[in-house]
């Protein structure tokens, strides 16, 4: 069995979970390609996985109304080793990388992170992924009968939903009492198009000015384009941006066809966020900032005289 | 109480990496202490001078580099420090035996595991600790304050982030913006020579590598650059740009 555990958010399925099944259909394992849903309330969530696996298994619990990596890791941990799992495979969000090791040590199992490739032959797991800020990219192999496995998101394609759907089965876990208290949320601002999943982001650095000028043109060219809209860590932690919008090594990875940077230096931490794009555009008054090196196209001039031409010209179709 | 604190010594962000042989090769590569382990360290230091009872001890598992991550602990005021020395690179996992059996020894209550490691890009380590000791985790925090044996804060989440409470022990991982780390002083790096800098060696802890690394290549995309000068002609500049991205790179429509 090869054991994707789904990720959803707002009652539907993440791309990452469909991203998964790609990653787990080409790795190359035996075994039916699995589907774990964990949650409460989640008939919907594992209706929609139906159509994506072989097979899936819910577990449906009140104690699952609240996310804690003890209650998650336990319960995949329970199911991977009963259903004899080859591969547990974990999405690469926040929270995916937060219980995927607790899943590899509650199986005694090798953790492979953040995989951008995978494949799977006998016991022998490779893997590749990026390192040193994502400046290399390293194979990895472990083997064993059954390793532990992060997906990074934005990677692989994401499968197609089939026609009809695979039969789903509910699994009883006793689960641990969680001990961590949650006191209080605030959620990110709903962005409109989500950053991971988007194919042209528009994304802005403290050379924007001040919140109204990231409004007028980051927001503004994005309207215009469709895309998602990025910030710099700068710009977040002067409060302009919720930490939902940033890109880069303590913010979000991205990978879209079109990365257009204004206003944003090119700090390593940033680029190790975005380097991957397909293709990069700049726009910074300064010749010789960083972002210049990993551009593919761009502008030295001033985002105030430049952006705001770009968006009326794009607001012209044809 | 103990607090145990882990360090490494990484690459500077700004440095640069080479491969050799299919690996990568740090010779000549400026090193630092991991910038998300020294705002774990700074915030047990912030404990301790806060009041909290707590003797807070440095560890580092790895090769010789490492001692250097501990003499920058030791000076910006860890008491003292453990170097479980190793040449061979252990991932998280296996890693993570050593770090639980050293706060079992040590009989911590409180272990702080950096974030996002700037050389293997991994945030594995403290949750892999965790559940090696039975311990709850509290990953990416921003925010902290302990009182007592309660731990409360801030952490981010997938969708925002949570206030949460917690009672010791605990491994918590840190996040930019927890705070600012103090600067080690003359004085304290001098202090710090005469520090414990304990040696040991990983046989005695018996673990293996359980993934290894095959190969490494360095991540270099070609890029274009064909970059336009803006600053006579910005509407020009523009109108050229957003011509190209629509039919040479037809990445807009
Ligand atoms: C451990 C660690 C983790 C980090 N993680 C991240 C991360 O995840 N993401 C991240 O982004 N950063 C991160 N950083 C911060 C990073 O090092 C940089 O400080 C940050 O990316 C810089 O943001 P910026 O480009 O907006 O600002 P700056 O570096 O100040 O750049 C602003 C740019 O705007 C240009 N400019 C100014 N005015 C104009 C104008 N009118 N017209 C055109 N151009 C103009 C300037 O020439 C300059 O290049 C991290 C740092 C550390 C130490
Ligand atoms: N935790 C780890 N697991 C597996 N490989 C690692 C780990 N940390 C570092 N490496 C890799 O092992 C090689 C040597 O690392 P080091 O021992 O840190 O010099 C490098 O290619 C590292 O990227």
């Amino acid at each position: 069995m090869i054991l994707i555990v789904a990720e959803y958010a707002n009652g539907k399925l993440s791309k990452s979970t469909a991203e998964m099944v790609t990653a787990a259909r080409g790795a190359g394992a035996e075994g039916p390609v699995t589907i774990l849903v964990l949650g409460s309330g989640v008939a919907a969530i594992a209706a929609e996985a139906a159509r994506l696996a072989e097979q899936v298994l819910v577990v449906d619990s009140a104690k699952l109304a609240q996310y804690s990596p003890e209650t998650w890791a336990a319960a995949i941990a329970f199911v991977a080793s009963e259903g004899e799992g080859k591969l547990v495979l974990i999405g690469g969000s926040r929270s995916g990388r937060e219980y995927s090791p607790r899943v590899a040590v509650k199986l005694n199992a090798p953790l492979l992170e953040d995989v951008i490739q995978l494949k799977r032959e006998g016991d022998v797991t490779r893997a590749q992924r990026y390192t040193y800020l994502a400046r290399v990219t390293e194979t990895v192999e472990a083997s064993a009968p059954l390793a532990v496995v992060s997906v990074k998101p934005g990677i692989f394609a994401a499968a197609q939903p089939a026609a009809a759907a695979a039969e789903q089965f509910d699994v009883d876990v006793e689960l641990p009492e969680l001990r961590v208290q949650v006191t209080g949320k605030t959620k990110s601002q709903a962005a409109r198009i989500s950053l991971t999943e988007a194919d042209i982001i528009v994304s802005g650095g403290r050379g924007v000015g001040s919140p109204e000028g990231f409004a007028a043109l980051v927001e503004g060219l994005a309207d215009k384009l469709g895309a998602a809209v990025g910030a710099s860590r700068v710009v977040v932690d002067a409060g302009w941006r919720p930490y939902a919008e940033q890109v880069g090594q303590t913010g979000k990875t991205v990978q879209p066809k079109v990365y257009i940077a204004i206003g944003i230096s090119g700090a390593v931490q940033h680029l190790s966020g975005m380097n991957k794009a397909k293709t990069i555009v700049a726009i910074n008054r300064d010749a010789d900032a960083p972002i210049f090196q990993v551009a593919d196209y761009g502008i030295v001039g001033d985002v105030q005289q430049i952006v705001p031409e770009m968006i009326r010209l794009v607001s012209k179709t044809g | 109480m103990k607090i145990l604190v882990y360090v490494r010594q990484v690459p500077d962000a700004e440095a640069t990496i080479a491969i050799v042989n299919g690996a990568v090769s740090l010779d000549g590569a400026k090193l630092v202490l991991d910038p998300m382990d020294e705002y774990g360290l700074e915030e047990a230091l912030r404990f301790r001078d806060a009041g909290a009872p707590a003797e807070i001890i440095a560890i580092a598992v790895g090769p010789s580099r490492n001692e250097e991550a501990l003499r920058s602990a030791l000076a910006m005021g860890a008491d003292r420090a453990i170097h479980v020395e190793s040449e061979a690179a252990l991932d998280p996992i296996a890693l993570s035996s050593v770090v639980a059996e050293l706060a079992r020894r040590e009989e911590a209550t409180l272990i702080f595991s950096g974030g996002r490691q700037a050389d293997w890009d991994s945030d594995a380590l403290g949750a892999a600790v965790a559940e090696r000791l039975g311990w709850p985790q509290l990953t990416w925090t921003n925010q902290l304050k302990l009182t007592g044996e309660q731990l409360t804060g801030r952490h981010d989440v997938d969708d925002g982030n949570e206030s949460f409470t917690v009672a010791l022990p605990a491994v918590v991982t840190t996040q930019q913006g927890l705070n600012n780390p103090r600067y080690a002083t003359l004085p304290n790096i001098m202090k710090a020579k005469k520090k414990e800098l304990r040696k040991e060696a990983l046989a005695a802890f018996a673990v293996q590598a359980v993934v290894k690394t095959v190969s490494a290549e360095m991540q270099v995309r070609t890029r274009l650059r064909k970059i336009l000068q803006g600053k006579d002609d910005p509407a020009g500049a523009a109108a050229q740009l957003v011509e190209i991205l629509r039919t040479e790179a037809k990445v807009i429509a």
